[in-house]
């Protein structure tokens, strides 16, 4: 199947077509906001990491998670704005990106001399960059480059018969098109991770799916978190369980053979579903999968959620009617016709899938209308 | 289609969910065969036990289990984190 969309020199295909200006490092936030907001069309964002010395997994996810977000193919053009005594070089973090052909730009604050030089030098550059990216037009691409990401916040017991197994029916349509599907939040796995390593395409892949979760698990009882006890809003929507909310979420991933595992922010070697080992966080994980190469993402909803993605459009899908009816700024499709009777889970799957291929030819979703564009690193302890 | 009540995912389940309101003293169809009168109120998207439940006893939704019965539960009954506990991710087992 066809779409119109943007290719790149390394031969990726983006759904859209941003300038984005990434600081490496929290003292350069402003100056990157200064800049992206100076630029008509350009996307900034901020974040509290890259100074001092941090512990090794924890720099190397940071730092892949930049260059991956920054290659992803949604982003046509990169700046990456840095202060110049930090860990997070914001010239290797731009060499890491460029690798992928894209134009990419280095501005050091402590090298051009302060910030009013370094938003001048930005603004200049990025100008140039827009006038290319603008003259860029969609081109005929396969449905088979797209990765999607599948992302669930806000549950409640209706996610689980309505909107995840709805996604599910989406995602084994992309799949069935060559195209590929990230399942991610390793802590709402638990629970569920037998059924899950029973669809691995072999024991190695199987057996990774059940050490993830059993990372997570443990990792969540060292530190303190009592992970069996849901967020007050799935409580009160009627989820009682950990593993109740497990089976619910895995169902966003359909019923493809899992091919792969991938850590945090790594970009998958395979086509089809994909689980990445992210935190139970909607946008820690949804920035992994983004840093990952997804360009669109999909997010099931019970109870609303406004959250979008700087580079990526993200589809909401709500699993109940009165959500939807409270918070159709920020919901795109209601799949609660399944609950209430009006539609099934295939017809309503078949609605995402359409609009999955509408979003990539361009059409935007709610939260890119509102201009929302969420953006955190999960920073490991260790 | 029409909207139903209650909805059983899987013929192992021993609890089912409310997809309305439901109050005490209704008659919820099940299954074909199988009617549960409620013992008490069921809020929308919340679960009832199909039939007596004892405790110790796993709740069993999507044809797995969810947790495990603290206490033992009648049938009709809202099962929730009053009466049900998770088994996973908790550090004291």
């Amino acid at each position: 199947m066809i779409f119109n969309g943007f290719k790149r020199p390394d031969q990726s295909v983006g759904v859209r077509n941003h300038l984005l200006v990434l600081p490496s490092v929290v003292c350069a936030n402003d100056t990157a906001r200064l800049i992206g907001q100076q630029l008509q069309g350009a996307v900034y964002v901020t974040h509290e990491h890259g100074c001092g010395a941090h512990y090794h997994s924890s720099s190397d996810q940071i730092r892949r998670t930049m260059i991956g977000y920054g290659s992803n193919p949604n982003v046509g053009a990169c700046i990456v704005v840095g202060l110049g005594c930090e860990t997070m070089d914001a010239e290797e973090i731009a060499a890491g990106i460029a690798k992928t052909g894209k134009p990419v730009a280095a501005i050091v604050i402590q090298k051009v001399g302060g910030t009013i030089k370094a938003v001048s030098q930005g603004v200049q550059t990025g100008q140039k960059m827009l006038a290319e990216l603008s003259a860029q037009k969609r081109q005929e691409c396969d449905l088979s480059e797209l990765i999607f990401a599948l992302e669930c916040g806000g549950s409640d017991s209706n996610s689980g018969i309505s909107a995840n197994p709805a996604l599910g029916v989406a995602s084994d349509l992309l799949i069935g098109e060559g195209g590929s599907s990230i399942l991610s939040e390793t802590s709402e796995i638990v629970g569920a991770e037998h059924l899950m390593a029973k669809r691995a395409v072999n024991k190695e892949v199987a057996d990774q799916i059940l050490e993830i979760v059993h990372r997570a698990e443990q990792e969540g009882v060292k530190q303190g978190l009592d992970m069996s006890n849901l967020a007050p809003g799935n409580r009160e929507g009627g989820l009682s369980t950990v593993e109740e909310k497990s089976l619910g979420n895995i169902h966003k991933g359909g019923t493809s053979p899992v091919q792969e595992v991938l850590e945090y922010a790594f970009k998958p070697s395979r086509k089809g579903l994909i689980i990445m080992d992210t935190p139970g966080y909607d946008v820690e994980s949804i920035t992994a999968m983004v840093a990952g190469g997804a360009q669109v993402i999909a997010f099931t909803t019970g109870r609303g959620t406004p959250v979008g993605c700087p580079v990526a459009p993200v589809i909401k899908i709500c699993s109940n009617s009165d959500t939807y009816g409270k918070m159709q700024d920020n919901i795109d499709i209601n799949a609660g016709v399944i609950i209430d009777g009006l539609s099934t889970v295939q017809e309503v799957g078949q609605q995402i899938f359409q609009e999955l291929v509408d979003v990539s030819n361009g059409k935007l979703t709610k939260a890119e209308q509102l201009g929302f564009g969420d953006f955190s690193i999960y920073r490991p302890l260790t | 289609m029409c909207k139903k009540e209650g909805l059983v995912l899987h013929e192992k389940d021993n609890v089912g969910t409310a997809l309305n309101d439901l109050t005490a003293g209704s008659k919820i169809p099940v299954t074909k065969n199988q009617t549960i009168t409620l013992t008490e109120d069921i809020p929308y998207g919340f679960k009832f036990s199909l039939h007596d439940i004892a405790r110790g006893e796993a709740i069993i939704k999507y044809g797995e289990a969810i947790g495990q019965a603290k206490d033992s539960i009648k049938a009709g009954s809202l099962v929730h984190i009053h009466n049900t506990e998770g088994q996973r991710a908790r550090g004291d087992l």
